[in-house]
């Protein structure tokens, strides 16, 4: 949270800042707003796709995908705070992630999905 | 396991539990632990890391039943039916309750408990918006013929999204308990990672329907 927002709260009258850790370089309210109209506009391009995808051949996958890795990256790291917290949480998650990742596409492969 | 100064090891490096009470992503009740981390977080992200396995099942396993072909099946396939204009419009709503969550926890750490209860409030009920569409497409399936039992990939389709959507729901329990508790007074600035345990859980419904909306709607 910034600087300024947290002044605010003092000026208005909000309980005294006792959890220095909690609002520690968080991003404002504002930079979340951006974030979110980020994700707004890839969510529209997304569902753009769908009205196009005969133009876009063989590339739709790749674009649909590109665009879900960027969206779910965006909410881990901002929203998720991943990007300002311990990498710890960031190491934790990612094995669950890249494990599930692994053994899904052994299981695909398997059974000659792709 | 929360480890206290006083009763580690001295022999033991200490540097890291002398540190935890004012590290900066630290406990945030001050409690020193052996990682100088919050357990609760640590167990938070330990859980999402193990829900990745269930829902990489679900999807996993309704691609592969989507892609097999099979004769005489019954009842149609579920990619005929998907109303992607009306999906999208969930998936946005879905998006936006992430953005109302964020701006909860801020709230919280500003200690304004008006503006947590009205962006929680907000988020419960942009997630009951999420799931009430979902209820409205499962019934619009089972209109055109489609039900749980019609076929195998019906059957996964079910699962998977019924599966999201139970998340959501517990989900949106969970917020309005905060909403509780901090109208009860128990919810203070000094207990914000409550708010944003149950955020990160949120968010975690997000980036899983991110996932589903693209791979399961819009791959077909």
């Amino acid at each position: 949270m910034s600087t300024e927002t947290t002044e605010e709260a003092h000026r208005e009258g909000h309980e005294p800042d006792a959890t220095h850790d909690a609002t520690h370089d968080h991003p404002s309210d504002g930079k979340y707003i951006q974030i979110a109209l980020i994700l707004a506009a890839l969510t529209a391009a997304e569902v753009a796709t769908f009205y196009v995808e005969d133009s876009l051949g063989s590339l739709l996958v790749p674009i649909l995908l590109s665009m879900m890795v960027v969206k779910f990256f965006i909410v881990a790291a901002w929203f998720m705070h991943l990007r300002f917290d311990s990498n710890l949480f960031t190491r934790l998650f990612l094995s669950g992630l890249l494990l599930a990742t692994g053994v899904y596409l052994i299981f695909l492969l398997t059974f000659e999905f792709f | 396991m929360s480890v206290t100064a006083e009763t580690h090891d001295p022999d033991a490096p200490t540097a890291a539990i002398d540190r935890a009470p004012h590290s900066e992503h630290g406990p945030a009740d001050g409690h020193a632990t052996s990682t100088g981390l919050s357990n609760e977080k640590l167990g938070m992200w330990v859980f999402l890391g193990s829900e990745c396995l269930l829902f990489g099942g679900l999807i996993s396993t309704f691609l592969l039943l989507r892609s097999r072909e099979v004769e005489d099946m019954r009842g149609p396939e579920v990619a005929d039916l998907y109303d992607i204009p009306f999906t999208s419009v969930s998936s946005f709503v879905l998006l936006m309750s992430s953005l109302t969550m964020v701006l909860a926890l801020a709230a919280i750490q500003r200690g304004d408990q008006q503006r947590l209860r009205a962006w929680l409030v907000t988020t419960a009920l942009l997630g009951s918006t999420f799931v009430a569409g979902q209820v409205y497409e499962f019934t619009a399936f089972l209109r055109e013929g489609l039900g749980f039992t019609t076929n195998l990939q019906s059957s996964a389709f079910f699962v998977l999204t019924g599966f999201h959507g139970v998340h959501v729901t517990i989900g949106i329990v969970m917020l309005m308990s905060l909403v509780v508790m901090s109208a009860r007074g128990s919810l203070t600035r000094q207990r914000a990672e409550t708010v944003e345990i149950a955020g990160l859980y949120w968010h975690f419904v997000d980036v899983v329907w991110i996932i589903i909306f693209t791979v399961v709607y819009l791959i077909r």
